[in-house]
């Protein structure tokens, strides 16, 4: 009788917090792997349209992007959409040159695989569209995505 | 005899690890890439031989600088398009103004009629991209049905469920994915 609370101390006794670092370490490098970081930041404002019809973007590493949208500082690039490409405000004729950078960045086995997506906001008009993808037709960057929502299919 | 070593304090080390958690979940963002693909032509050289269809198989699709929608010479809602192009394209009722067909023996299908049908998509400089969108996601998704409903009648299933690239391919084979895109005109633009 009353022989396992013999030497048992009054009070709740202190829990072991030695494993909630494992836990969290865990879902930091859970977070960490499935996560992209942007690699560049954004100067142009970008609202994509939506679209049932959508493909997964596949290898992210082969993929370069082209961003197109009204600059959201107005005051320096003005309000007329604008193209981004990496880390700055670029014009049509710098596509060449991108793309060929990003070739060279690549394994040749890999660059017929390289993707073009291209992350334009909804209210950009098909002029300036156009001249990107006839950019990009003469550097023979053919795979190209545009990137839209997920929409919800209406029916 | 061996001095017992003090144990060390681990209960900081979650702080830390909490912080570096938010960190993580604050400047990072899940965002699946997500897009309509297409393939571009390559470019031709000028004294290219123009391609030869013939009018009933071209189902000429056109959108102006207000972003208006013309099929086939009149006037649409961008709701109906995906049923006219398939209606088009497949052409049930072997109507001699839609596309024609022309039986080809493909791996697995045995001879089957192919569609000769060509979309041919032309917008202006002027046509807003949320609309080019929505116009290539309805013809895409008509070519995505009518891939849909030959796969469900040849191999019993949906075209997004095959897993056989031959199966795959004899489909992509059966019903092409013909869009073409003319050069756009410039009607609404002041440059």
């Amino acid at each position: 009788m009353g022989k396992f609370n013999k030497n048992a101390k009054k009070g709740t006794p202190e829990i072991n917090t030695g494993s909630m670092s494992d836990i969290i370490f865990m879902l930091l490098f859970f977070f960490m792997v499935i996560t992209t970081m942007r690699e560049s930041t954004l100067f142009v404002r970008i609202n994509p349209p939506a679209a049932t019809e959508v493909q997964k973007l596949e290898k992210k590493s082969l993929v370069s992007f082209i961003y197109i949208g009204p600059p959201m500082d107005a005051q320096k690039f003005g309000t007329e959409p604008r193209i981004q490409l990496n880390d700055q405000i670029s014009a049509v004729r710098d596509i060449a040159q991108f793309i060929e950078t990003e070739r060279q960045a690549r394994d040749e086995v890999d660059r017929p695989l390289m993707t073009t997506s291209i992350k334009a906001d909804k209210s950009v008009k098909m002029g300036i569209l156009t001249d990107v993808k006839q950019e990009l037709r003469k550097v023979n960057a053919l795979k190209i995505n545009y990137s839209t929502a997920k929409g919800v299919e209406r029916h | 005899m061996a001095k017992k070593s003090p144990t060390i304090n681990g209960g900081s080390m979650s702080d830390i690890s909490f912080l570096l958690l938010t960190f993580f979940l604050l400047t990072s963002s899940i965002d699946t890439d997500l897009g309509i693909a297409r393939k571009l032509p390559p470019p031709l050289p000028p004294d290219a031989p123009k391609p030869e269809i013939h009018d009933r198989n071209v189902f000429k699709v056109a959108v102006n600088f207000r972003d208006e929608l013309q099929v086939q010479g009149k006037l649409a809602d961008v709701a109906d398009l995906r049923a006219m192009a398939k209606e088009f394209l497949a052409n049930p009722g072997n109507d001699p103004k839609k596309s024609d067909k022309k039986v080809k023996d493909i791996e697995l299908l045995g001879s089957i009629p192919v569609s000769e049908g060509v979309v041919s998509l032309r917008n202006d400089r002027g046509t807003s991209y949320e609309m080019y969108v929505k116009v290539q996601n309805e013809l895409t998704a008509a070519f995505h049905e009518l891939r849909n409903e030959l796969s469900q009648e040849k191999f019993g299933m949906k075209f997004d469920d095959l897993k056989r690239e031959n199966q795959i391919a004899a489909i992509q084979k059966a019903v092409p994915l013909t869009i073409s895109e003319a050069e756009p005109t410039s009607a609404g633009v002041t440059q």
